[in-house]
């Protein structure tokens, strides 16, 4: 008998995901998957030395992000990913830090952490997958679920008015803002890629569909039916006004929002460190 | 790339604050984030001037629970990292003492304690938040926490607390109070080569086998660090060995969880300092910490003149509980006294560890500790 072994072909990207880690947690129809995608193809076109990245995430479907990726990575309490890379960021401004969280634990329980980064213009680059509710927990409203949505915490209909996250990064300090949703993979990626070469504070938002919970409620009960309110609402226009930029079941504005220069924060800490370090040794203070 | 500077050496006079602030320096401490909070803001203070002099960092966050946030991210980046407080940020700080347990990230805090609760009495001393530092985060896990009684020991401690915090991968804890932060007094600082310095045990296998969670016979994994290469993952979620997370698995959780206690409880002996003052044939036995042992120790003296045979057992580390010396202690002692300025915390683990021993405690609020007096007046009515 003569054998043949069909060859095992690896997956050109499964050097950037720990495979050991899989089957990930998200349900049929989520965006994430789509986000890490992006992120990893961001990595690749960039050639990113893995060894000098550290993923954080906090607490959230996408919070697994970070464990998914094969780098260091960590998995914060619930709403602390930014305070912990500001750690991990200034002391060791060499390494490339990136935050993959969701809108309820950045903006809700991790809001005041987000402004303050932002203003300090660490150089730690964000990724936001907002998915307009809790949904590890099961679909409770949040900080971005739009009004009068259906959750199982607002039953008669949201009447919490909803965070406006670019507008929110904009006006917080942020030097690069983008937001896309799922649908626009490679402008995503784009966008990734852009904000990974650049000083500063950067703040990508992707707009996840969440049909097993969010979109249940509120009469999208399938990937493909969010995935078409993304594609009729969406509106591309780069560098308009974020603070007109509300999410509206008639209008995403989509785009590059943000990209200005700034000296980041752990390059004026680390000038200032030297200079003082020098001052110092040499017995002139 | 920082240059090395020799830090503080020989006499000086200083506050409380400002020789923990030291006294992190001498340890090898390079990160410090924090907020202001009275009366611990002099530890904040006075970093912010004498870390970039060592090419250390030093970042004020937006609350307490982002400063030990970012000292844990620090840890995790090779530093050793420190966060100082009062007892509202130490309440906050508990999620995150809890993520540091959990992730083994070695790491210091201070709370210089006030009267509490809540905002209570911020310029005031209290020995109030003893219990919450071995309680205070949710779930079980072991601790170590340490109580200065003079100026001297808020430096010696603070490098006491780094050594232990780097040798067992664990938050240690210095646990002084307004008084010990804000006295002046003399300290004497040692040359650097004669400060004993513990650095957390590295990996040594080949990367590609390291794990990152797999201990060694004295239950503390070697530590590895971010951008060595070694691209691990670590969570705050019951984990394996491999750092990933297993949510439903008994075992793993057991295993886990009993170790983190254990790494503690196990090497307690290697541990616990406590000084014992007269102990030999002490009638009476004052067991006492912090500020309050001072006036302790005067008691004890006084009574020894009046020939009463007392002694003293101060407690230098709270957690792990000095169970063994309260009970050899305990033995022969007809009556053990307890001051605390609290309302009785210290003194439940006392009691336990006395067995039959009858324990007096003697509880004081506000502005000032124990008297002398007080205490002799209670070592003289159970003599």
């Amino acid at each position: 008998m003569v054998q043949e072994t069909v060859p095992v072909v690896v997956h050109p990207f499964s050097k950037y995901l720990r495979a050991d880690m899989m089957p990930h947690i998200w349900c049929q129809g989520c965006g994430n998957g789509v986000l890490l995608n992006c992120f990893v193809h961001a990595l690749d076109e960039l050639q990113t030395d893995l060894d000098k990245l550290v993923v954080v995430s906090g607490i959230g479907c996408i919070g697994r992000a970070a464990g998914y990726t094969n780098a260091d990575s960590f998995h914060t309490t619930h709403g602390r990913a930014l305070a912990f890379a500001t750690g991990v960021k200034l002391a060791n401004p060499e390494l490339e830090v990136v935050v993959i969280s969701g809108d309820g634990d950045l903006f809700a329980i991790g809001g005041n952490h987000f402004i303050h980064a932002a203003r300090r213009n660490i150089g730690i680059k964000v990724l936001c997958a907002n998915n307009l509710n809790y949904g590890m927990t099961g679909g409770q409203q949040g900080p971005t679920t739009p009004l009068e949505s259906v959750t199982t915490t607002s039953p008669y209909g949201n009447i919490e008015h909803p965070f406006n996250l670019v507008h929110l990064a904009a006006a917080s300090g942020a030097t690069y803002v983008a937001r896309w949703t799922s649908l626009h993979v490679r402008r995503l990626t784009q966008s990734i890629k852009k904000m990974l070469q650049k000083e500063g504070f950067c703040f990508v938002e992707m707009l996840s569909p969440c049909p097993e919970i969010y979109g249940r409620y509120n009469k999208m009960r399938s990937g493909l039916e969010m995935m078409s309110w993304f594609k009729s609402a969406s509106v591309v226009e780069n560098f308009s006004d974020p603070s007109k930029a509300d999410i509206t079941p008639e209008r995403i504005v989509v785009g590059d929002f943000v990209d200005i220069e700034k000296l980041s924060y752990e390059k004026m800490l680390h000038e200032k460190i030297s200079k003082i370090n020098e001052m110092a040794i040499e017995g002139v203070s | 790339m920082p240059k090395p500077k020799s830090g503080l050496t020989g006499a000086h006079f200083m506050n409380g604050d400002v020789a923990c602030a030291e006294g992190a320096i001498a340890a090898g401490c390079r990160f410090f984030a924090g907020y202001p909070i009275t009366p611990a803001t002099e530890i904040a203070e006075h970093l912010s001037q004498r870390m970039p002099e060592f090419g250390g960092i030093y970042v004020q966050m937006e609350d307490e629970i982002a400063s030990l946030a970012a000292v844990i991210g620090a840890s995790y980046s090779g530093l050793k990292a420190m966060t100082a407080t009062s007892g509202p940020g130490f309440s906050l700080m508990q999620e995150n003492i809890g993520l540091a347990v959990m992730t083994e990230a070695p790491c210091v805090i201070v709370d210089v304690m006030r009267g509490g609760p809540s905002t209570g009495q911020p310029t005031m001393p209290g020995q109030q938040d003893v219990m919450q530092a071995k309680w205070g985060s949710h779930g079980d896990y072991g601790i170590i926490a340490l109580t200065p009684s003079s100026v001297q020991e808020m430096f010696d401690l603070t490098v006491e607390a780094f050594n232990l915090s780097e040798a067992y991968r664990v938050p240690a804890l210095l646990m002084g109070d307004e008084i010990v932060g804000h006295m002046w007094e003399k300290v004497v600082i040692p040359p650097g080569d004669k400060i004993r310095i513990v650095n957390r045990k590295k990996p040594t296998g080949p990367r590609e086998e390291y794990l990152p969670f797999k201990p060694d016979d004295d239950l503390v994994p070697p530590m590895a660090c971010f951008g060595e290469g070694y691209r691990f993952h670590a969570t705050g979620l019951t984990h394996n060995e491999h750092g990933y997370p297993q949510t439903s698995s008994s075992e793993v959780q057991t295993k886990l969880v009993r170790r983190l206690c254990d790494k503690i409880q196990k090497n307690a002996d290697k541990i616990v300092r406590v000084e014992e003052v007269m102990l030999e044939d002490a009638d009476i036995v004052v067991v006492a910490y912090g500020i309050v042992a001072r006036a302790a120790l005067s008691a004890i003296r006084k009574a020894r003149e009046k020939g009463i045979k007392a002694g003293l057992l101060r407690l230098i580390t709270l957690w792990p509980f000095p169970e063994e010396q309260v009970a050899r202690a305990a033995k022969s002692a007809k009556a053990i006294v307890v001051p605390e300025m609290n309302c009785g915390q210290m003194v439940r683990e006392v009691e336990r560890a006395a067995k039959e021993t009858p324990v007096v405690f003697l509880s004081k609020l506000g502005e000032e500790p124990h008297t002398p007096l007080e205490i002799l007046e209670v070592i003289r009515r159970n003599k």
